[in-house]
Formats: structure tokens, C-alpha cells, sequence
């Protein structure tokens, strides 16, 4: 395309093509199945071409397609397949059910009831993706693509809106554009939260003869995946908000760092790079517009730290991924020295939409300081697992309760970790809370990237802390003391506290040098790193009480602190658990209880490992952790 | 040290010249021989330095700083256990005990025959499918501590370390 008016035609001629496809006005019907991580790891390319092969044996190419599309984020119900017009989802799908499928609803026009989504609280069946709980309040911007186009087709991503924010941009000055972003309110989807619009300012008042986007793709926090799904659903909206985020302060170059453990990611993105610049989207004088921009890629090694936006700089420029001191920040001196915006993939999924739909649309959702939308990746222990994008405000209960659906075998709620390593847990307490940056920051947590981990009474709060501080201790870099060492010493600590060994004095320690580090590390990997120790202490201080006085985990999950005992009076002697024992530490007694036939066992806490093989293998649950 | 073949040292100066044009080519480079190789050992660096004017210094260092790049080669099979916060908090360290146990080497290990790697990854991105295991890139979800003696079978009938 060489100018603005043959993208218009192009734009509308395929608008009407994805909407003939979804309606079924092209007469034919269409398969689409989910091609995220999580579902092609459940087989949904073989589904896919199952699916091709038995319209090519039945020679329906005229009047069936099948294609993949970007996550549909309910992830634990994968394989995902969807069939238009009727918008009837399937789930669970196996590649035996390809047959069924194909001879009853496609060439039959009747449901497949067995594979329909299942209500968990009313049992009734669903058919359509938006009368699902899990779907009903939440609001796809950054999202906006993800599950219904073709990721890996520039014509899909057109007919649903691609580039029309692109367009809108270069006919505006460059001020324009940035007034735009500031009037949105955009802030930060990577952790911080710091205003786009404000970002790109700085940038864009740096005078350079280069100037460079980086789009922060090197998504760390152990628990998040919103960056890496979109990029698989919509590589073309990423690298539009980039074109744009480019425009607008000036720079003709970007660069994707991407995690080289998201290899599905990394080739939608290369592909919609080659896409693009064959459509002449990308390249030399876009469109006549006088524009120039070229995306490249860097794939990240492996250094959770490199997600910090200066150690980012570092690694792209070859070096070890340890961060830079500040300042200068890299709005003035970046990559190479050169002016350079840093920007999450979700921020600049957001910037087309931006541009398309207005500011003040985007800026109609949202609390007072945190406009639009939030991608959370919820995980753990809750029924509904996966990718959702709900307005800034919508509160933890309706994110656990109405999306999640709720606490899996009937367990209590305990808590919900957000921001990762760098962020906190919260309560039942802080259920009721509207989420967004600042109210997040208030409670003691943090948005981070978007990470949500619902944790139920089986998770020992102490054992979590841990956990994290493992993580930080092994992804510091090593470069500024503070992180380096005081990440150590509290790992020490929490760790004699999980073995039965901790003191009170320990828990002061703690919180001292937790503050410490907070106060005089280099970068925010450090700075943060105390917070989930902070935040557990703050609201499950009893927990780590009981370890230290009662030398009890009260979730029995710290090995040193839990002992398996055989509850004597349940014991029919059959003597499986001693058989199955590797320690041989489970002896018959003398001891025959109440209506048995046979004396029980016992176990010798003295000679057991605590693996667990006894408590599996007694059929009459008659041996208990404590 | 190993000595490099002469067909070896010339595919490492063709990864090298794929870049030439590139303004900071090292993370690139590594990445291919990685690839390539399964391996960055110090004399391949050497070659390395030669073809860039990297010292060897810079290079080491940057080699030991990322974890997906390795001094020492890695076995047939590398067994990624995903420790991310939700395998994490789903079973994901049973599931990593148990394949030490099956194979008898300890995270970051590789067994004598050749044949095993485990690895400990930080988060792949799969939680909606946790607790995740990748090898050599095939991704198994849900896993259970029972379904790992059967996996490990599998890749010890299909055999054939080098």
C-alpha cells in the first residue's frame, strides 16, 4: 500500500471479509481453536489439522474453514474450539473429539452437548463464549483481537481495526499524539505504573539524530503470561502502538525484547514484522506519510533481571543485563545513548486503541488515576485459571469470585499474591478493595506486570515468602551490595524460621533489613525485594509466630515442622503404609482398636522422611499429617 | 580442553558474520552457538573474541550471566521443571523431586549416560496448565507426581545419547 487512501479501501475491504466470516455471510461456516501455549500444548494444532483433513476427505473447502487465533484466556478449560456463526464453544477438546464434532454439528447442525462448558453453580450448560461467568465482566482493550483473528494473518488484524490507530496518528503533529496518550491516561502496564504520555514527553523534548522504542517483552514475574499472549493473539497491535509510540517522539527504530522462553511469541511477532513491511505498513515513507520505522527483536537469556528497564538496555547492547544508575534516565540517554522510551507490550497493546477510539473512550473505564483496563493472569489455587482484561476499579472478590469462580475443593480463601516477587499478598480482608496502581501500592501490594495468584489454607504464607526471596536471591545480579547480600541474609532467616530453628529476635531482623534493602539497592528488583516478606508479615505475622513458638506450620506444608502420625483407633492393621515405607519407619504395635481384628501401626518420626508414600496409600485415611 | 573440529570453528565464524552488519552482536551470537552447540566452552569464546575484538573477558562474563547459556554441554533430554509461582504453589517442586529421584541428578545436573538435563526454569508462561514440564520444547501440563515415572520411560526407550 503506498498511501493512506489505498489503506482505507484495504481496511474496509477486510472488515467486511472477518465479518462476512463470523456471520456466516460468506456462506461458509468457520472453525477457529485457540493456538495460546497453554492450548497447543493440549494438542490443538493436531486438532486443527484433524479438522482440515476431514474437510479435505469431504471436500468442503467451499463451504468450511479452520484456522487458529490468539488465547482465548480461559485457559484450564482448553482446547478451545469455536464454530461460526453459531458461536458455539467448545471445550476440554480432545483429538478424538474432532469426529464427533465434525459429523454432528458441522455436517449435522446439531450441538455437541457433552463438550459444552458446564456452569459450576447453576450445572446448566453454555453455549456462547459471552454468557460464560468467566467472560461477562470483563472488557478486552489490550486484548482486543486475541481469540478471534488469525495472529499470524495481517488481513484478520485489519479487518479488525489494525491500523486504523496508525493512520489517525500520522495525520496528527507529533504533540498531538502525545496530548492524546497524556489525556488517556495510560500508565504503565509493566510494574511501575509511571504515565506513558509523560514518558514519551521527556523522549520526544530530548533533541538526538536517533531516538529509539523499546518494547519490554522480557516477561519475568513467575505467575504472569498477559505479555507473551498477547504478542501470540495480536503480534500487529504491538508493533502498531510502537509505530505510534515511535511517530511521536521521533525515532525510526524499535526493538522487541522478548523472552527466548516464549518461542511461539517470538514467531507471530517475526511474522507480523514481514507482514507488515510487505504491505508496506512498515519501512521507508509509510504510506507517504514522510514516516519511517523499522521493528527488530532481541531474544532475552534467561535473566529474570533484564525485565528492569536499564538492565533491558544493557542487554540488548551486549553486555550483562545489570542495571544502569538513574540518572540519567533512558528518555535522555538510552540505548546506545540515545533518547529511548522503554514500554510493556501491554502499554503499547493500548495505544492503538487509543488512537482508534479516542482518549476519553479509553478513559471512561478506570478509577480516578488508573484509566482503561488491566490484563490479570490469574493462577493458583481458583477454579477459573487464565488471562483476563477487566476495568481498573473491578475489586479482588469479583476478579477471585465472579471470573475465578471461586476456591476449588471447597477450601477457604487465604490469599491472593499480585506484582510478583516485587509485590505482596493480600487478605479476605482486602477483598472488597477496587484494584489499580495506587490502591494496590496503599494495601501493601502492587499491580506489577499483573500477576494474581490466588493461595488457599493449604499455602503456608512463610513457606511462600520464601519462595520468592529464593527467587530474588538467584536473579539478583549481584552488582549493587544491598540486593546482593540482604537478599541472602533474609533467605538465611526465612529459612531457619520454615526448619523449627527461628527466633522472634528473627522477625525483627527481617522487617530491619527488609528496609534496608528497600532503602539503598540500585534498581527496583532490590527495592522491592523485601515486600513479600513485608506484606506477610504485615498480615499473617501469627503464621510465622507458630513456626517460631509453636515450632508448628499450621498449613503442614514445612517438612521440619510436620510429623505423619497413624491415627491408631482408624488403623485396620493391613499393613500397606509399612510396606510401601522406604525408611522402614512404620512398626506394628500391640495395640488392636475398638472393632478391628488386627494390632495397628505406628510410625518412628525418629526413622521418617516425610514423602508422603504411607498417607497415599492407606485406603482408610487413617494416617494424618500434623 | 576439548578441541574444536576445523568444521566446527568455521560455523561458529559464519554465526559471527551473520551479525557483522548488527552495532552489539554478542547476545546474538551466543544465542546461535547455544543453540547450535548446547554448549558456549571457553575456546569456541576465544574464536568468538577473535572474530569480534570482544575480549574474552567480556564474553565470559556475559556467558555466566544468563542461564540459557551453558559452559558445559547439556544432556539429549533437558527436562524443564517449571517453578513459577503457580506450578509452584500446584505441586511443581514434587514433581521436579520426583524426576531427581527417577534419574538421580539434582537440578542444573546432567546424568553420566548423557541422556538427562533437569533444569529448574523460572515461570514459562503455561500457569493456566500447571504444573508445567517442558522437554526439548514439548510442553506437558497438569502434571502429577505419577505421571512422571512413565514420561521419563518414554525418553529412556527413545534412547540414543551422544
Amino acid at each position: 500500500m503506498k498511501n493512506f487512501e489505498e489503506l482505507s479501501t484495504k481496511i474496509c475491504a477486510c472488515e467486511e471479509a472477518l465479518n462476512s466470516k463470523l456471520d456466516g455471510s460468506n456462506g461458509k461456516r468457520a472453525i477457529l481453536l485457540c493456538g495460546g501455549t497453554g492450548c497447543i500444548s493440549s494438542n490443538s494444532l493436531e486438532i486443527k489439522d484433524k479438522f482440515q483433513q476431514m474437510i479435505d476427505e469431504k471436500e468442503m473447502n467451499d463451504k468450511v474453514t479452520v484456522n487458529i487465533v490468539g488465547c482465548f484466556g480461559f485457559c484450564s478449560q482448553g482446547p478451545f474450539v469455536k464454530i461460526y456463526p453459531e458461536d458455539t464453544l467448545y471445550r476440554l477438546v480432545q483429538l478424538e473429539d474432532v469426529e464427533e464434532i465434525f459429523e454432528k454439528d458441522i455436517i449435522g447442525g446439531e450441538i455437541v452437548e457433552r463438550l459444552l462448558y458446564v456452569d459450576p453453580a447453576t450445572q446448566e450448560k453454555v453455549v456462547k463464549q459471552e454468557d460464560i461467568n468467566f467472560y461477562k465482566k470483563q472488557k478486552r482493550i489490550a486484548l482486543h483481537g486475541c481469540g478471534v483473528i488469525n495472529p499470524e494473518n495481517i488481513d484478520e488484524a485489519m479487518g479488525k481495526g489494525a491500523f486504523v490507530g496508525l493512520k489517525r496518528a500520522l495525520s496528527m503533529t507529533q504533540q498531538e499524539v502525545l496530548d492524546e496518550i497524556l489525556a488517556s491516561g495510560l500508565r504503565g502496564r509493566g510494574g511501575g505504573g509511571f504515565p506513558a504520555g509523560r514518558k514519551w514527553s521527556f523522549a520526544y523534548a530530548t533533541e538526538a539524530d536517533q531516538k529509539y522504542v523499546v518494547c519490554n517483552g522480557d516477561e519475568g514475574d513467575p505467575g504472569a503470561f498477559m505479555d507473551r499472549s498477547i504478542l501470540e493473539g495480536n503480534p500487529f497491535a504491538v508493533i502498531e502502538g510502537m509505530m505510534i509510540a515511535g511517530y511521536a517522539i521521533g525515532a525510526s527504530e524499535g526493538y522487541f525484547y522478548v523472552r527466548a522462553e516464549y518461542p511461539i511469541a517470538v514467531n507471530r511477532l517475526k511474522n507480523a514484522i514481514k507482514q507488515m513491511n510487505e504491505a508496506g505498513v512498515l519501512g521507508e515513507n509509510i504510506m507517504g506519510s514522510g514516516f519511517s520505522f523499522q521493528a527488530h527483536i532481541r531474544l532475552g537469556a534467561g535473566a529474570f533481571v533484564c525485565g528492569e528497564e536499564t538492565a533491558l538496555l544493557n542487554s540488548i547492547e551486549g553486555k550483562r543485563g545489570m542495571p544502569r544508575p538513574r540518572p540519567p534516565f533512558p528518555a535522555v540517554k538510552g540505548l546506545w545513548g540515545k533518547p529511548t522510551i522503554v514500554n510493556n507490550v501491554e502499554t503499547l497493546a493500548c495505544v492503538p486503541y487509543i488512537l482508534r477510539e479516542g482518549s476519553a473512550e479509553f478513559a471512561a473505564c478506570g478509577t480516578e488515576n488508573s484509566k482503561g483496563t488491566k490484563v490479570f493472569a490469574l493462577g493458583g489455587k481458583v477454579n477459573n485459571v487464565g488471562l483476563v482484561e477487566v476495568p481498573m476499579g473491578t475489586t479482588l472478590r469479583e476478579l477471585i469470585y465472579d471470573i475465578g469462580g471461586g476456591i476449588p475443593n471447597g477450601k477457604e480463601f487465604k490469599a491472593i499474591q499480585t506484582g510478583g516477587p516485587s509485590g505482596g499478598c493480600l487478605t479476605a480482608a482486602h477483598l472488597d478493595e477496587p484494584i489499580d496502581f495506587d490502591n494496590l501500592v496503599a494495601k501493601g501490594s502492587m499491580m506489577g506486570s499483573g500477576g494474581a495468584i490466588v493461595m488457599d489454607e493449604d499455602n503456608c504464607m512463610v513457606d511462600v515468602a520464601k519462595f520468592y526471596m529464593e527467587f530474588i536471591c538467584d536473579e539478583s545480579c549481584g552488582k549493587c551490595s544491598p540486593c546482593r547480600i540482604g537478599t541472602k541474609r533474609m533467605l538465611e532467616i526465612l529459612t531457619r524460621i520454615t526448619e523449627g530453628n527461628g527466633t522472634m529476635q528473627d522477625l525483627e531482623e527481617l522487617e530491619e533489613l527488609g528496609q534496608a534493602v528497600q532503602a539503598n539497592s540500585l534498581c527496583a528488583l532490590g527495592q522491592t525485594a523485601a515486600n513479600p516478606i513485608i506484606s506477610t508479615l504485615r498480615n499473617f505475622r501469627d503464621e510465622y509466630i507458630a513456626h517460631i513458638v509453636d515450632k508448628k506450620c499450621p498449613a503442614k506444608i514445612c517438612k521440619n515442622l510436620m510429623r505423619y502420625a497413624i491415627v491408631q483407633d482408624n488403623c485396620f492393621g493391613c499393613g500397606m503404609c509399612a510396606k510401601m515405607c522406604p525408611a522402614d519407619a512404620i512398626a506394628r504395635t500391640d495395640y488392636v482398636a475398638p472393632g478391628k481384628k488386627l494390632a495397628s501401626f505406628q510410625i518412628d518420626p525418629a526413622k521418617c522422611l516425610k514423602c508422603g508414600a504411607c498417607i497415599e496409600t492407606c485406603k482408610f485415611s487413617a494416617i494424618e499429617k500434623q | 580442553m576439548e578441541h574444536i573440529s576445523e568444521a566446527a570453528a568455521a560455523k561458529i565464524a559464519e554465526i559471527c558474520d551473520r551479525y557483522a552488519n548488527e552495532k552489539t552482536p554478542l547476545m546474538m551470537i551466543l544465542s546461535d552457538i547455544q543453540n547450535e552447540y548446547g554448549y558456549i566452552p571457553l575456546d569456541v569464546q576465544q574464536i568468538v573474541s577473535e572474530k569480534t575484538g570482544i575480549s574474552v573477558a567480556e564474553i565470559y562474563g556475559v556467558v555466566t550471566f544468563y542461564s540459557f547459556f551453558s559452559l558445559e554441554p547439556k544432556g539429549k533430554y533437558v527436562i524443564g521443571c517449571c517453578l513459577g509461582t503457580a506450578c509452584y504453589v500446584k505441586g511443581a517442586q514434587q514433581i521436579i523431586d520426583k524426576f531427581s529421584e527417577l534419574i538421580g541428578i539434582g537440578p542444573g545436573e546432567t546424568s553420566e549416560d548423557g541422556l538427562f538435563t533437569i533444569d529448574a526454569l523460572r515461570c514459562i508462561g503455561a500457569c493456566g496448565i500447571a504444573p508445567a514440564v517442558t522437554i526439548n520444547g514439548k510442553v506437558y501440563p497438569k502434571l502429577t507426581v505419577d505421571m512422571v515415572e512413565p514420561i521419563v520411560d518414554e525418553y529412556r526407550a527413545l534412547g540414543g545419547a551422544n
